[in-house]
């Protein structure tokens, strides 16, 4: 359980490098958004990971089942935060699209070329 | 009218976020902007009532949904937030009543409705996040402000302005995500998130690593949306390329919020709890505070296009209220915190005169301001003022700031000397800066024939002299910011053991 | 056993993430990114976390990967650079990464019950709910309730993205990629998609309803069931084409459902002011205080799910009209 447990925390860590490099060094901009999903997927992990307590469930109270319930408060914090992920990404590629449609191209270092010019 | 005063900190934030959806629904020509204007100044005359309040009484409280923190969310106002809401509500009214035709030239009409509700929301975040004492709200209403803003930069006609809003957008969510990864990791640490409860919480935490960490991720972030040097890089396209009443609106009062938060977050939650940080903050902020004043008042010096050129002045201002700051001492906070009212004057006038430079010159680089002078006097002239606040002339409000910076940087000691010439040095490269436009401007040699006088809307020139005045108003009276940020700064450091 | 599930989970998340940064083509990616949520919403299933399961589970992999299809058939399907600055993006995201581990060997142990987070806020929420608002999930108690503010900030967020992408593509300029009748027709000729589809959208949308009002007994509210019922809108909207989705659902009744959500939630705020209680109090909405209460989180929900619904079918249909 406490292999798990700092595997769960590596795992955020892996994972937020993973998406935090590909918004930095991909040029592509929807493949920045991804990476910035990712990105933000793997702060949603950090939270859940530090709610879970051993033996508990769903923090639901049901007539019959355990007393022992898991933490109520990350799950919420990360319900708004998933919903504010959407927002940003929606606008995003909202962005994304009328770049396109104004420079022909969803390139980073061609935008910047054409605005050079 | 009792009712009204008792809920005055969630009035503050509800109100606008009451008329926004309300504005999306409105059509008619002008009924968007209108609704969008009375609205600001509702909430400025809202501010206005809580600094009020905090003078008289001290910090105001409120708890939402009445449940008691840290179980419940909280709201809090003192000093420091007070101030902070004069500037953005301020900001946000003086530029909506001045900004109408300006608006209307640069947003199509059928747009409009979205644009204005955008604007409510923005203020409504920024409002919602000085008010706020909880740290994971700061987030939410942190995310507001930035999706409203997106929005708002990418509203004018110049299509430059779509990859600078997109930087902005990446770069700011990243530094969202940073803040929320350092409060998650304190939130392990202590189990609160009422920033009071977490001050108390953390004296009595052990294990300071992630603590530690979560400094580092939270400092770094809010950075981030602060624009403090280096990471600034998406400010200057973002201000230039959005439209006129837009940049007047954000640079007097956007980057302030996030400096707000760091303070915040810095000077209660980590300042008294870990070690040595005072030393650590101030060695690495002040580096940073004096590398962002002095490059960017340096590339300001060459810049071609005049909002960029004041684009890049505003990094050099975050980084005099951050060198206040790193300070860690009653006068070198004040004069930070005076400097984020101070500012906003100057700025935001400056902005106001841009706007208008705008209607008439055919663009807005320096080339195409030539004469400029002669044709709009009276916009020059406070133009002229305003940028004499920003060099820091005697008499204006941007001297009163630079004064208590000096004062601060003298409290050192010798150590204290290279710091007041880089603030001398950096003011005399303002005043390089703000010849280039002056000169240009009335002794440039028009290049096409000047046409007819040209009309401005009268409000926008009343508005401007306002302000402008303003600045020479609290040049010589300062004494509503400067006891404002006194007890501000005196409440930032009470928290330090 | 759950261990080892969970384990193997997180490698394959990581594998997927890895696989997703490296492929040049985007379609796959994004499917790639799907996947990946699922597999997260699966590891929220395991940590205890129903709700946040069906949230990401609707969102992530359902919403975010639509989103992101409709955007790649107006812009491009292929990443055409290599990446930029390799050596200076490891290093500093491998920086961030190292300080993180760092981090992590001071944390308190994974699932003990005495680590500060269990003992403080929490058991207050677990212990006053039965007694305050009488529901049995804690977690819809806390998010409409006790932290009702910040749901409120969430609702403003989603409407600020919604008027966003609204104000960046409202007006359909042709962009020429698909024809106007292949939209308009959706997949009409197609057999199998329509019968199939017809059976299946009522269904979508009974179990949307289910999930907006039994979000207060067991995993649901309103974020979920808007993303579920805008999914069943938008799967009618790509079989049966763009004319026949707009006139169920016009553009103009989404704007109104999109102003309509925030409205509603503010006004049960304002209301526990007016009834002399703070902004948000639901207790005095009603004589006995934990109906009020009740009464309050259902209204909420209500709007809640009416402004994500609304959002998430108006960004859809902005992206769609582009096209034409």
């Amino acid at each position: 359980m406490e292999i798990l447990g700092l595997y769960y925390y590596w795992v955020f860590a892996i994972l937020l490098m993973i998406g935090l490099y590909a918004v930095i060094a991909k040029r592509n901009l929807v493949k920045k958004l991804i990476g910035l999903t990712l990105f933000q997927s793997a702060v949603f992990l950090l939270y859940i990971t530090m709610g879970k307590v051993d033996e508990g469930t769903a923090p639901i109270f049901s007539v019959t089942g355990s007393n022992i319930f898991s933490n109520p408060l990350p799950q919420v914090l990360i319900l708004t935060a998933i919903v504010v992920g959407i927002s940003t990404t929606a606008l995003g590629l909202g962005i994304v699209v009328r770049l396109k449609e104004e420079y022909g191209t969803i390139e980073e270092h061609e935008i910047q070329e054409i605005d050079e010019r | 009218m009792n009712i009204l005063v008792d809920h005055l900190l969630a009035l503050q934030v509800v109100v606008p976020m009451l008329i926004a959806p309300v504005v999306i629904l409105l059509a008619p020509r002008g009924l968007a902007w209108a609704a969008s204007t009375m609205v600001s100044l509702l909430t400025f005359a809202v501010a206005i009532q809580i600094v009020q309040g905090v003078l008289t009484g001290g910090p105001m409280s409120y708890l939402l949904g009445s449940w008691p923190a840290p179980y419940g969310i909280e709201l809090m106002v003192d000093a420091f937030s007070a101030l902070l809401l004069l500037v953005v509500t301020g900001a946000s009214a003086f530029a909506l009543i001045s900004g109408r035709e300006s608006l209307d030239s640069q947003i199509d009409a059928g747009r409009q409705p979205l644009f204005y509700a955008a604007w409510l929301l923005a203020l409504a975040g920024l409002s919602g996040i000085v008010v706020a004492a909880d740290a994971f709200n700061i987030f939410v209403f942190m995310e507001i402000s930035s999706l409203a803003s997106y929005v708002l930069i990418a509203g004018g006609p110049d299509r430059r302005a779509l990859p600078s809003v997109f930087k902005y957008l990446i770069m700011g969510t990243v530094g969202a995500t940073f803040y929320l990864i350092g409060i998650g990791l304190i939130y392990m640490m202590t189990g609160t998130l009422n920033l009071v409860d977490m001050e108390l919480r953390i004296h009595s935490v052990a294990e300071q690593r992630p603590i530690l960490v979560a400094a580092g991720f939270i400092t770094v972030g809010l950075a981030l949306k602060a624009a403090i040097f280096p990471l600034h890089v998406w400010l200057p396209n973002a201000y230039t390329y959005a439209p006129h009443m837009v940049t007047a609106f954000l640079a007097a009062c956007a980057t302030k919020v996030s400096l707000y938060i760091l303070l915040r977050f810095d000077f209660f939650v980590f300042q008294g709890n870990l070690v040595d940080h005072a030393s650590q903050f101030a060695a690495y902020m002040m580096p940073l505070a004096i590398l962002g004043i002095l490059v960017g008042s340096a590339v300001a010096m060459f810049e071609k296009n005049i909002k960029r050129l004041l684009a890049f002045s505003s990094i050099a201002q975050i980084g005099y209220i951050m060198l206040g700051a790193s300070f860690v001492t009653v006068t070198g906070l004040t004069a930070g915190i005076v400097h984020i009212f101070n500012h906003a004057l100057a700025k935001g006038a400056l902005f106001l005169a841009v706007a208008m430079f705008a209607m008439v010159a055919a663009g807005l680089r320096l080339d195409d301001l030539k004469g400029i002078a002669r044709r709009m006097p009276w916009t020059f002239g406070a133009f002229v003022i305003a940028a004499l606040s920003l060099i820091g002339i005697p008499g204006t409000a941007g001297f009163v700031s630079k004064w208590q910076l000096i004062g601060a940087a003298m409290e050192l000691g010798t150590a204290g000397l290279p710091l007041v010439a880089v603030i001398l040095i950096s003011s005399l490269m303002a005043v390089v800066y703000v010849w280039r436009v002056v000169e240009v401007a009335c002794f440039g040699e028009a290049v096409d024939e000047p046409g007819p006088p040209v009309s401005v809307p009268p409000l926008l020139v009343a508005v401007l002299w306002l302000i402008a005045a303003a600045n020479i108003y609290f040049g010589l009276n300062p004494d509503l910011p400067l006891t404002l940020s006194g007890d501000a700064a005196a409440e930032l450091l009470g928290h330090l053991p | 056993m759950i261990v080892i599930f969970g384990v193997v989970l997180l490698t394959l998340l990581v594998i997927t993430a890895i696989a997703i940064v490296r492929t040049e083509n985007l379609f796959v990616a994004v499917m790639l990114l799907g996947i990946a949520s699922l597999f997260i919403a699966g590891n929220f299933f395991l940590l205890d976390a129903a709700d946040v399961a069906l949230t990401e589970a609707a969102i992530g992999a359902g919403i975010s990967t639509v989103l992101f299809l409709s955007a790649l058939a107006l812009t491009s399907e292929r990443e055409r650079s290599k990446s930029s600055n390799k050596i200076l993006s490891f290093t500093v995201v491998a920086v961030a990464a190292l300080v993180l581990i760092y981090a992590t060997f001071d944390k308190p142990r994974f699932g003990d019950p005495d680590a500060p987070v269990q003992t403080h806020v929490a058991p207050w929420y677990l212990e006053k709910t039965p007694e305050y608002i009488d529901i049995p999930n804690v977690v819809t108690a806390v998010l409409g309730s006790y932290r009702g503010y910040d749901t409120l900030g969430e609702v403003l967020v989603v409407f600020t993205a919604g008027i966003g992408v609204l104000f960046l593509l409202g007006s359909g300029a042709p962009l020429g990629s698909l024809p106007q009748e292949k939209i308009n027709e959706g997949l009409r000729h197609h057999l199998i998609p329509r019968v199939v589809g017809r059976v299946l959208i009522p269904f979508i949308l009974l179990f949307g309803l289910y999930v907006q009002f039994h979000g207060e007994y067991g995993p649901g509210g309103g974020f979920q069931a808007g993303a579920i019922i805008a999914a069943a809108i938008i799967l009618f909207s790509l079989l049966e084409g763009e004319q026949r989705a707009l006139s169920v659902l016009p553009a103009r009744v989404l704007l109104g459902l999109v102003a309509f959500g925030p409205l509603l939630y503010l006004a049960v705020g304002i209301a526990g002011i007016v009834l002399g209680g703070n902004f948000l109090d639901y207790s005095v909405l009603s004589s006995d205080p934990v109906k009020g209460q009740q009464l309050g989180i259902l209204l909420i929900e209500a709007g809640v799910g009416i402004t994500v619904t609304g959002v998430l079918l108006s960004v859809f249909h902005a992206f769609a009209a582009r096209g034409r």
